[in-house]
């Protein structure tokens, strides 16, 4: 076993190197990731070392760089694709849900489509609009698609080599305000979690709380700043497909949950959670499962954005609504 | 100030030379010469051509049947379009690959994908019945234009095998304004990726006439993307051959893309719940009915002697018997099992996509129960 400290920028690169050097069919491709390494540097020096054959400069065109991904996957490629920003997944929307999602049903299962879509996700870094949203429910809502979120630079490093050789399509978010986060990363993938897999963060026996993505780390530090509960934390991971075992194991034992994400709350992912908790542990609740997330509005200007993402205080204010109950 | 589209098209001012149309073989079935895309066809290969034509508009003609019949949900009528499907579909070597879009039942024809499961598609027992892979027939792809980028991508993996392979798309004269097909023109030609578009410009995007999509011809499109455009006779099978051989010639030998216009006509509805007489006049047709495609083949046997009344006879015999083959395997395409819904969504068992199922199963399960 070996470790290495990493930023969580640094564990995608590392992630990414060792995943084009394992396979020769892993191509990298889109705005800005060739020389100038993206603007988030995940893709640093891999041009130099792959050539622009395997880490493709595009066009600026969204839909074009999921599109052609999908062509170059039929031709037996592994494509991981950079979206610069969330807010510029929308002209690839088409591509995403109405081809790459389906062809593998279309072709009643005799195409593959292996196409990792990296989408840095969520606010916190002061940007102007459409840099800081959370589209994760647009696609967890679309069936053929696998959506994951990294919370930390060893999820990072394993969970996109784990994304590229999985033969299904996968949307990978990557928490845009930890890039730079650094964290000891653990090299060998031999003993990690299978990436559809949930984890508990911080475990916990009073209260179940459940993140991915950006949040985790917020949620790790309400539960550490709560003297008076034990609050378990829970890294969904794999938003689609969910891993119930560890969601509701953990629910039914402490018998308490708050769901925490930067989306908006109304139709977002928590009421997915929500739903299937209270259907399925209805008699182990204390209380009703309460949702934390950003409020239904357009995300707003930068100098707000502190109202509008849940933070530590808004995570225990639902912590200590659930035991008022 | 009207709202007319064209009224905001620059004037006419007669510099603009004509629109070059490729022919190699006039509607009245006479051969001509082109000084670039002549062809040299034995008279075997062209009787070939003329049996795929009619037997494609003998399968046509069956499935509007069936469609009538209420055996498909819906059928896209290929009808008037055989000589560009035919024709292009045939330069394709082994390896190409073919994109199609939801009306070249031609092609499929020309990549040996079985007929009936091009209809399984419209009868709804699949979204789509053949292996690509084992045709070199990409899926129908309906969402206008989409095809166009995937096209793109694999003529850049094609690039990347270093394989002397090339693309083909097929699309149509409404795609030529969808975002997609633009990026996909930007890409193929910022990589020189080994592909042909070819558009089939058949006038009509169900109701909406050609210049509610364009002001310029669309061949001439290409131009500003910075690789060659063609204009060729979409019902001229012989010409289709030569301009989709040379442009696959050329992107196969590291020239980049080409984008074909075939000049062609919807002869038929868009679809069969279409009902082109509240957007087009029956003159219109007529003067189409005068180009047919099969016709001047046929025409063109005769005055040469290459085929005689039996010759002719034998091909329609030929053709009624794959159509009534094709209707007996029709109806007898099964329905799939309610399970079938939740199969090949992933390639992997997915928990809650199982649990799903599982439910869904029991719970058909409780009427057996009931019944019994």
């Amino acid at each position: 076993m070996s470790t290495e400290t990493l930023s969580l920028s640094r564990a995608m690169n590392e992630g990414l190197r060792k995943a084009m050097e394992n396979d020769p069919k892993v191509v990298v491709m889109g705005e800005d990731v060739g020389k100038l390494g993206g603007v988030f540097r995940v893709t640093d020096g891999l041009q130099k070392d792959f050539g622009e054959a395997r880490v493709i400069d595009t066009p600026l065109a969204e839909s074009g760089i999921v599109g052609t991904a999908i062509g170059l996957a039929l031709r037996g490629y592994r494509p991981v694709c950079e979206i610069q920003f969330d807010g510029f997944v929308f002209p690839a929307f088409n591509q995403i849900t109405s081809q790459l999602a389906k062809m593998r049903m279309r072709s009643l299962g005799t195409l593959e489509l292996p196409v990792v879509i990296r989408i840095p996700f969520g606010g916190g870094i002061g940007a102007v609009e459409h840099h800081s949203e959370s589209p994760e429910a647009y696609f967890t809502h679309t069936g053929g698609l696998r959506v994951v979120a990294c919370s930390n630079p060893s999820d990072a490093y394993t969970m996109i080599q784990q994304a590229i050789s999985c033969p299904d399509p996968v949307i990978f978010f990557e928490p845009k305000r930890r890039y730079w986060d650094k964290a000891p990363v653990e090299l060998d993938l031999s003993a990690a979690a299978p990436f559809d897999q949930a984890v508990v963060a911080r475990p916990g026996t009073d209260v179940t709380v459940l993140a991915y993505g950006p949040m985790v780390k917020t949620c790790l530090e309400a539960a550490q700043a709560d003297e008076n509960r034990s609050i378990e934390v829970v890294d969904i991971r794999s938003l689609n497909p969910l891993d119930e075992d560890t969601v509701l194991e953990s629910v039914r034992r402490t018998g308490r949950c708050v769901v925490v994400h930067e989306a908006p709350v109304f139709g977002g992912y928590g009421a997915e959670l929500a739903a299937r908790i209270t259907e399925k542990c209805f008699y182990h609740l204390e209380s009703p499962v309460l949702r934390v997330g950003g409020f239904s509005t357009p995300y707003p200007p930068s100098r707000l954005e502190d109202h509008y993402l849940p933070d530590l205080d808004r995570v225990l204010d639902a912590v200590d609504r659930t035991f008022e109950w | 100030m009207t709202i007319d589209a064209a009224s905001g098209a620059p004037p006419s001012t007669g510099a603009q030379p004509p629109p070059e149309l490729v022919q190699l073989l006039t509607p009245e079935g006479e051969r001509v010469e082109h000084p670039e895309y002549d062809i040299d066809l034995t008279s075997d290969e062209i009787k070939s051509l003329y049996r795929d034509l009619v037997i494609v508009r003998r399968l046509d003609t069956e499935a509007l049947a069936l469609t009538r019949q209420g055996e498909l949900g819906v059928w896209a009528s290929l009808l008037g379009q055989e000589a560009a499907q035919i024709g292009s579909g045939r330069a394709l070597g082994p390896g190409d690959m073919a994109f199609p879009s939801y009306r070249e039942h031609g092609v499929a024809w020309c990549r040996d994908v079985d007929p009936v499961k091009v209809l399984g598609l419209f009868r709804g027992v699949n979204h789509s019945g053949w292996d690509p892979r084992e045709h070199n027939f990409h899926l129908y792809t309906i969402v206008i234009g989409s095809q166009t980028l995937h096209a793109t991508g694999y003529a850049m993996g094609i690039q990347r095998d270093g394989t002397e392979d090339a693309a083909i798309v097929y699309f149509g004269d409404g795609a030529t304004s969808e975002g997609d097909v633009n990026e996909a023109f930007v890409w193929s030609a910022a990589q020189n990726a080994p592909i042909v578009f070819f558009c089939q410009n058949n006038q009509w995007a169900i109701s909406e006439p050609l210049e509610r999509q364009s002001r310029i011809p669309l061949y001439r499109r290409a131009e500003g993307f910075g690789f060659p455009g063609i204009r060729v006779d979409g019902n001229d099978v012989f010409a289709c051959l030569a301009v989709t051989k040379k442009a696959l010639d050329n992107a196969r030998s590291g020239q980049g893309p080409t984008l074909i216009e075939a000049f062609t006509y919807r002869m038929g509805a868009h679809t069969t719940t279409d009902d082109p007489t509240r957007y087009r006049l029956q003159a219109e047709l007529e003067a189409w009915k005068l180009k047919d495609p099969i016709e001047r083949v046929k025409a063109y046997l005769v005055k040469s002697q290459m085929a005689d009344k039996e010759y002719f006879e034998s091909i329609e015999e030929e053709a009624k018997a794959i159509g009534s083959d094709l209707r007996k395997r029709c109806l007898e395409l099964p329905d799939p099992e309610a399970t079938a819904i939740w199969e090949n969504v992933y390639a992997t068992e997915h928990g809650p996509l199982a649990g799903e199922r599982d439910q869904f199963t029991s719970y058909l399960g409780s009427f057996e129960e009931v019944t019994r």
